[in-house]
């Protein structure tokens, strides 16, 4: 089994991120029975099926989606992907503080794609809490990105309060 | 070294009490962890474990670049601000590791452009030690904050922009959410009158002002930059109040992060968002997404605010009169001393102070460059003269903020042997030039000899006086790390057919009038340049009224005489036409 990053940990995980070919209508393709992070499209298509079966049920985010785009349904999952199509694309950590700090999203939020441990602790202060490592990549050397700084000037999702309050309190 | 006995006017001799933002042990340890976090990803890197591509942007994150000859180390100077201390520290990094050389660009940085790559580690550990890095001088992220180099001490001030700077530069190092913007995003910040930061050329400006009831703030311009498609920045919100900046420029952030284009490299400065959507539906996303976050946790407060102030307590300044009459003695037995006396100082708000400029231009040298002397020997003199600290200015040029009018002339006869009396400040040779084709992998053409060949043929003292104020600026490619956009004549060095040539902008201008200068035609070749120049500044000669300087006679009569003198005799059609559109390989 797949082996991620959660809650600072290794752990086997079996959720799989279905990713549409470019001429895959999400209206028609067949879905898998087992835990999935679906595409957003699938999920607006094929919203009645997927209901039905909320527990292996998860949306990802492409990094031009925002959250505001899924905004009525960001409750109702456990976990949301947010994909990371390349390290360097920075829209996803807007995407996770979004639905930690706008959308008080409580479950699992997952990066996806391009994930490498040089990020995670920038992740991690935005709200992604698992994060599955770029196939090829050590998923065990990665954990060491988690352990960044000691220390952090602005407020982030772990801790909302600035140094600057905190500093000389 | 220039070490001259103590009583000697040296009435500041101390390292440790200086008058800047002084790390404490939190900013160490940070810093700490962020040497050793280069250390680990560099050993990696030579491991094999990350690429050269995932290396990248964290190296260009810490100011390492890999140049045409060599890697290149930019370290940052935090809104301009140096300590003697520091200055030795980077001496001594220049005799160790690069060419007992730096230069200095146009964003408060120093570069050092030999460093060995496996050593880089070594070198931000040694700069540690004086709380100096290269933290985000380079990569798609907030960069170094950049401000006025006369900031607490210029007369027209409104407040002291440094406090800010530095709440600003807490605020922005290793943001979680703006590590990897669309590219990179440049902010300056001015507290004075007459804008000296040219904050509207910059991806975000701030300008320091107060509201009819005397409540701090800023006015926020957006979108403003030089490079490719040069634009001014526009009003987002005339009236920000301080206590809400973080919250804002969050908001501001997070709308570029989200919406700036990331598809095509030359599209994604923010200027191209605010001007693809319109500077409207810009500030309505900007204030939108400020609704959620206004009055959150990183409100600031009068006591934070006054916090950050006593980082930057003025110096222990001397009740002096006004008048020096020993200077005025001087000045009429030594003409040269009066000419720097004319040019080189700038008013001080405290009666009996000077500020002093030191351009970086001396003749035959890459403007910006300093050597390890200058560093040691201004060290010193910044310790005798101005209470230990420096500055450094977008011009390349580096300021003694707080000198002793009386001092004024000691001070001068001990930075002739240094070669830092030269040239005249504002005059032709103090130029703003990037470092071109020389060092820069990205250049075009080189820019360094042809400034150079316009410095040779501008020498004579009398001329340049008669010549006066003007700002003439040159770029060895679009990127326009030179400002030649911003410049009364810009020089800007192209590519076509595999050789050099030089397109010529005339009508730029900074400050509160910023402008950006127009393309006067085909380009020229580099032996064509000064009599280019010199022709543009007969027209200037010929047409000016007593008071005019350069850009005054150009803005009264306009560019067109100037365009025909620059191009008579010339053979248009042997000229070469760019098309700045079209990508070069910057
Ligand atoms: S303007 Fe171009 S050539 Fe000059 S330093 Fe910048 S990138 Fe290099």
């Amino acid at each position: 089994m797949p082996e991620i990053i959660k809650n600072g940990q290794i752990v086997d995980d079996a959720w799989q991120v279905l990713r549409l070919k470019t001429d895959q209508p999400p209206e028609s393709i067949e879905l898998p029975p087992d835990a999935a992070l679906f595409p957003v499209s699938v999920w607006k298509t094929r919203k009645p099926e997927l209901l039905a079966r909320l527990e292996t049920t998860g949306v990802w985010l492409a990094s031009h989606e925002t959250p505001e785009d899924i905004a009525e349904d960001i409750a109702k999952f456990r976990i949301i992907g947010i994909d990371f199509p390349k390290f360097s694309d920075g829209r996803g950590y807007s995407s996770a503080r979004l639905l930690r700090e706008r959308f008080r999203f409580k479950g699992e939020i997952r990066a996806i794609g391009d994930v490498l441990r040089d990020q995670l602790f920038l992740m991690k202060r935005c709200g992604i809490d698992a994060y599955a490592i770029r196939p090829g990549k050590d998923v065990h050397a990665a954990l060491a990105g988690l352990r960044g700084f000691s220390e952090t000037y602005q407020g982030d999702v772990d801790q909302p309060r600035p140094l600057f309050l905190r500093r000389y309190a | 070294m220039i070490r001259a006995p103590a009583e000697a006017a040296g009435r500041f001799l101390t390292t440790g009490n200086v008058f800047m933002y002084r790390y404490d042990a939190i900013d160490r340890q940070i810093l700490k962890e962020r040497v050793a976090q280069h250390r680990d990803q560099i050993e990696r890197n030579l491991a094999g474990e990350l690429s050269d591509d995932e290396l990248r942007p964290m190296r260009l994150q810490n100011g390492l670049y890999i140049e045409r000859h060599a890697p290149m180390l930019r370290v940052a100077i935090p809104y301009g601000q140096l300590s003697s201390a520091q200055l030795r520290k980077l001496a001594e990094i220049s005799r160790r590791y690069d060419r007992r050389y730096g230069h200095f660009t146009t964003r408060h940085n120093l570069q050092f452009n030999w460093p060995k790559f496996e050593q880089t580690p070594d070198l931000l550990e040694e700069l540690s030690t004086v709380d100096m890095h290269g933290i985000q001088s380079s990569g798609s992220c907030i960069r170094n904050i950049t401000t006025d180099p006369f900031a607490g001490v210029a007369p027209d001030e409104r407040e002291d922009p440094r406090p800010y700077c530095e709440i600003f530069r807490q605020w922005s190092t290793f943001h979680p959410e703006f590590t990897f913007l669309p590219r990179k995003f440049k902010i300056a910040i001015s507290g004075s009158a007459e804008d000296r930061a040219i904050i509207r050329a910059h991806d975000l400006g701030l300008e320091i002002v107060k509201n009819p009831e005397d409540e701090t703030g800023f006015r926020v311009f957006a979108g403003g930059g030089m490079g490719r498609a040069p634009m001014i920045g526009q009003i987002v919100r005339d009236f920000l109040p301080r206590r809400h900046a973080l919250s804002y420029l969050e908001a501001l952030l997070r709308v570029y992060n989200r919406y700036g284009r990331r598809d095509n490299l030359y599209k994604s400065r923010i200027k191209i968002l605010v001007n693809s959507l319109g500077i409207r539906e810009f500030t309505r996303r900007v204030e939108a997404e400020w609704a959620y976050l206004k009055d959150g946790p990183s409100t600031l407060t009068d006591a934070d605010f006054d916090r950050f102030a006593r980082c930057f307590t003025p110096p222990p300044y001397e009740i002096l009169p006004e008048d020096t009459p020993s200077l005025t003695e001087e000045a009429e037995k030594n003409g040269a001393f009066a000419f720097w006396l004319k040019y080189n100082i700038f008013p001080h708000k405290i009666p009996g102070y000077a500020a002093v400029v030191l351009p970086l231009k001396a003749m035959g040298k890459p403007p910006g460059d300093i050597t390890d002397i200058q560093m040691d020997g201004l060290a010193d003199l910044a310790e005798r003269f101005s209470f230990g600290e420096l500055r450094v200015g977008h011009d390349q040029n580096l300021v003694l903020a707080n000198v002793r009018r009386s001092d004024l002339f000691i001070l001068w006869k001990a930075l002739r042997p240094l070669g830092l009396s030269t040239p005249a400040a504002g005059l032709l040779p103090d130029m703003i030039c990037c470092p071109g084709g020389d060092y820069c992998g990205l250049a075009n053409a080189r820019s360094l000899p042809l400034a150079n060949a316009i410095q040779e043929r501008f020498s004579n003292p009398a001329r340049l006086r008669d010549i006066g104020k003007i700002s003439l600026n040159v770029s060895g490619c679009v990127n326009s790390c030179g400002h030649h956009h911003v410049a009364n004549i810009g020089i800007l060095g192209v590519d076509k057919n595999a050789a050099e040539w030089y397109q010529v902008s005339l009508g730029g201008r900074q400050g509160n009038r910023a402008t950006i200068g127009k393309i006067i035609g085909p380009a020229f070749t580099p032996k064509e340049i000064p009599d280019v120049i010199e022709a543009l500044i007969d027209v200037y000669f010929e047409n000016r009224t007593a008071s005019e300087c350069f850009i005054d006679t150009l803005e009264r009569i306009g560019v067109e005489p100037f365009r025909a003198r620059a191009y008579r005799g010339r053979d248009k059609s042997k000229l070469a036409r760019i098309d700045n559109r079209e990508p070069s390989n910057a």
